[in-house]
């Protein structure tokens, strides 16, 4: 430590290297996190009409937030959809990660067929499901009802709340569960098979390994796939964009969606400003309690 | 040293993920807004100078995909006998607004832009148009041009765009079904009691035949193909000032009561509760449904499609009849440096030359009322019956139309799927005071 930081020519030399080792990072960090950052924080204090000049309105545009009906339904179902997603999806994977942890006879194949959803765009995959899903053209209800599962006219992305919310929770599944494998399957594979051995060795039965050695050798992984499902979901933009398009009645609208609404369709881009660091403050203060929690349990 | 390596460690992660938070927020809200700067409307030089330039200039404009097809025409037509070429790009309807409000906040928008006419005003009063009120009246058109387009296109007594695209909405039947049904498909009706009846007589054919369809999940599809029938009943949708709504009225609540009914009755096509506006024009060209108000614009296209199809004026509760004068306006982007370039375009259009020999030949609606009737309109006894519905219908103006109404996420929509299918109403009143509010808001 003394050697980057210590005073001197040669200390100086060094700390200087290291500066210029970091700066194209720093520049990209600057230029495309920072600087928008702040001039969304600086557009959220002002009226900012699309050409012409702002004024300064502070703090109408947080004020109006908090009296915006649409704002509050919208938190409500965004919440509910990341309380639905984030078990679902994190079992999902952590499954499907198990079954392949180990190299047998058609392991890969089946990594295989888990990640290549993964290959498809997320709009895109938004469009495939609208399609499959559809009435008219998409075979799904088609084969339930051949199945006998179900009878008649059935419209799955915005016949009733709960069917819109399901296609959208399978839609991710599908999607996301592949890539959410993968980072499990890393972490599964950073331990070492000593451990197991070991385990084993003194008697440890299948469910003490994934309990007592897995899992907790696993957190690290743990917690970046759950920060990342977690920020994702408060995220959700793509599936409800396409998919239900915030219907029916707007039980699917998301955060996203309105901040979209306000900046796109009102032309509002203050009060959308405010609504993403409302947004942004929110991921900040559930990001650093899910961090702590995992990081506490790890001790 | 572990506590606090740990505590860097959480803050690092959380920042970490923050910073992924961050950039997807900030690229989802389009953080790139203006400058702050004035925006340079070009008025200073061109306001004075109002001559039209055909100097050989590459002009970009854009429209919706809804109403590319006449744009493409009048380009094609304008690009083959004039030294300007205009690069037209046709963007999807819905994504449509987003765009012109991203290439506004980069101060990147095209030449010329069309716009859906019920968003003119918005749009005017955004300032993403050039002020053409000078130009306009050099070309002595002004009140030739439909008025309720014209009115779209201002904002504090300044035109900023004129009529492109006129789109009507009219009640389209199947002219074999009529027959199969035993009804006279030369006798469409003339009140919505008629056309109630007239659905119901195609619906008992089954076999996958519905007496009606209607968007029943698409605000602008409902606006479009209802509140003629209110208006021809004497009712009104908004305030002359488009600062507040008037839905709640008993005309409304009668229209609504009355598609109510043929969707429980079974008489619309289940699908019509979930019809967002994609796949409407595929249900009324499958000649699966008996008789539907819809576009105007898609007469081409449902006839090219092998219906028998016939068309008549969308009526009112006891008679009368109304349309929606919709399709686009154009006007000059306010950040293009080639403003007498593309009014040579725009002014073009307007011509006679443009609104026969491209729009009427194409089977469209002029958008010069003394151009109604001319040789293409006489051949085809439907487009004298389109031409002559145009001067009986409106246009709303609202600054704040898309938010209120088009938007999925409109009070309009909400208050339209109670109407329809929930507690009516409660819906009709409670979508009355939201809209109001939404209409007002700054």
């Amino acid at each position: 430590m003394r050697a980057v930081t210590g005073s001197g020519p040669r200390g100086r030399r060094r700390a200087a290297a290291g500066l210029l080792y970091a700066s194209p990072t720093l520049v990209m960090v600057v230029t495309f996190f920072v600087v928008p950052l702040g001039l969304v924080g600086w557009m959220s204090l002002h009226r900012w009409p699309l050409l012409g000049t702002p004024t300064i309105n502070a703090p109408d545009n947080y004020t109006a937030a908090t009296g915006d009906s649409l704002l509050r339904s919208a938190t409500w179902f965004t919440v509910k959809y990341t309380l639905v997603v984030t078990p679902l999806l994190f079992c999902l994977a952590l499954a499907m990660a198990l079954l392949v942890q180990h190299r047998r006879r058609g392991t890969g194949v089946v990594r295989t067929a888990f990640l290549l959803p993964m290959a498809v765009g997320f709009a895109s995959a938004s469009v495939l499901f609208l399609g499959l899903l559809s009435d008219e053209i998409g075979p799904v209800t088609g084969a339930l009802t051949r199945l006998g599962l179900v009878d008649g006219y059935v419209s799955w992305v915005s016949g009733s709340p709960g069917s819109a919310l399901g296609a959208s929770v399978v839609l991710v599944l599908w999607r996301f569960g592949g890539f959410m494998m993968l980072l499990f399957l890393v972490g599964l594979q950073a331990i070492p098979t000593e451990v197991y051995e070991a385990a084993r060795l003194d008697g440890a039965s299948r469910r003490q390994i994934l309990f007592r050695i897995t899992l907790p050798l696993l957190r690290p992984t743990l917690a970046l796939v759950l920060t990342l499902i977690v920020t994702g979901s408060l995220l959700a933009f793509d599936q409800f964009w396409i998919l239900t398009r915030g219907g029916p009645d707007n039980s699917t609208t998301s955060l996203v969606m309105v901040v979209y609404r306000n900046a796109f369709v009102r032309f509002d881009l203050g009060s959308a400003a405010a609504v993403s660091i409302l947004l942004l403050a929110g991921l900040l203060a559930i990001n650093v309690v899910q961090l702590g929690v995992l990081r506490r349990r790890s001790r | 040293m572990r506590g606090p390596t740990r505590a860097r460690g959480t803050r690092v992660r959380a920042a970490r993920a923050a910073a992924v938070a961050i950039s997807l927020v900030l690229v989802t809200a389009g953080c790139g807004g203006g400058s702050g700067e004035a925006a340079p409307t070009g008025d200073g030089r061109s306001s004075s100078a109002t001559a039209a330039v055909d100097d050989g200039t590459t002009l970009t404009m854009w429209t919706r995909a809804g109403t590319e097809a006449l744009s493409r025409a009048y380009v094609d037509a304008y690009n083959a006998t004039h030294r300007n070429q205009v690069r037209l790009t046709g963007y999807p309807n819905e994504e449509y607004p987003a765009k012109l409000a991203s290439a506004a906040g980069a101060r990147a928008l095209p030449d010329l832009f069309a716009a859906d006419v019920v968003f003119a005003p918005q749009y005017a009063a955004e300032g993403l148009w050039q002020d053409l009120t000078d130009r306009l009246a050099t070309t002595g058109l002004a009140d030739r041009l439909a008025p309720g387009h014209v009115r779209a296109g201002t904002w504090e007594g300044r035109g900023y765009a004129v009529p492109h695209v006129i789109d009507l909405s009219v009640m389209f039947y199947d002219r074999k079904l009529f027959t199969r049904a035993g009804l006279d498909p030369d006798k469409p009706p003339v009140s919505l009691g008629e056309f109630a009846e007239a659905a119901r007589a195609v619906g008992r054919l089954g076999g996958g035949v519905h007496g009606t369809y209607f968007g029943g999940n698409c605000g602008g599809c409902v606006e479009f193909t209802f509140w003629p029938s209110v208006w021809a009943s004497g009712g009104t949708v908004l305030a002359p000032d488009g600062r507040s709504s008037t839905i709640a009225s008993r005309q409304m609540a009668d229209v609504f009561s009355l598609y109510r009914a043929l969707y429980q009755e079974g008489v619309a096509a289940p699908a019509s509760k979930d019809e967002a506006g994609p796949t409407w024009l595929a249900a009324l060209k499958g000649g699966k449904v008996g008789i539907a108000p819809g576009p105007s614009a898609w007469l081409d296209l449902i006839e090219k499609a092998g219906v028998d199809v016939g068309v008549a004026a969308i009526p009112g509760l006891d008679g009368g009849e109304s349309t929606f004068v919709g399709g686009d306006a154009v006007g000059i982007g306010a950040t293009s440096a080639h403003a007498a370039q593309a009014w040579d375009f725009v002014a073009w259009t307007l011509s006679d030359a443009a609104q026969v020999e491209v729009v009427a030949k194409g089977k469209g609606v002029p958008v010069r009322t003394d151009l109604a009737v001319n040789a293409y309109s006489s051949a085809d006894p439907r487009l004298v019956t389109i031409n002559t519905i145009a001067a009986k219908g409106q246009t709303p103006y609202a600054r704040n139309f898309n938010a209120s109404f088009n938007d999925p996420q409109s009070p309009w929509l909400r208050a339209v799927r109670g109407a329809l299918f929930g507690d009516a109403p409660a819906a009709l009143a409670e979508g009355d005071a939201a809209i109001t509010a939404s209409l007002r808001q700054q």
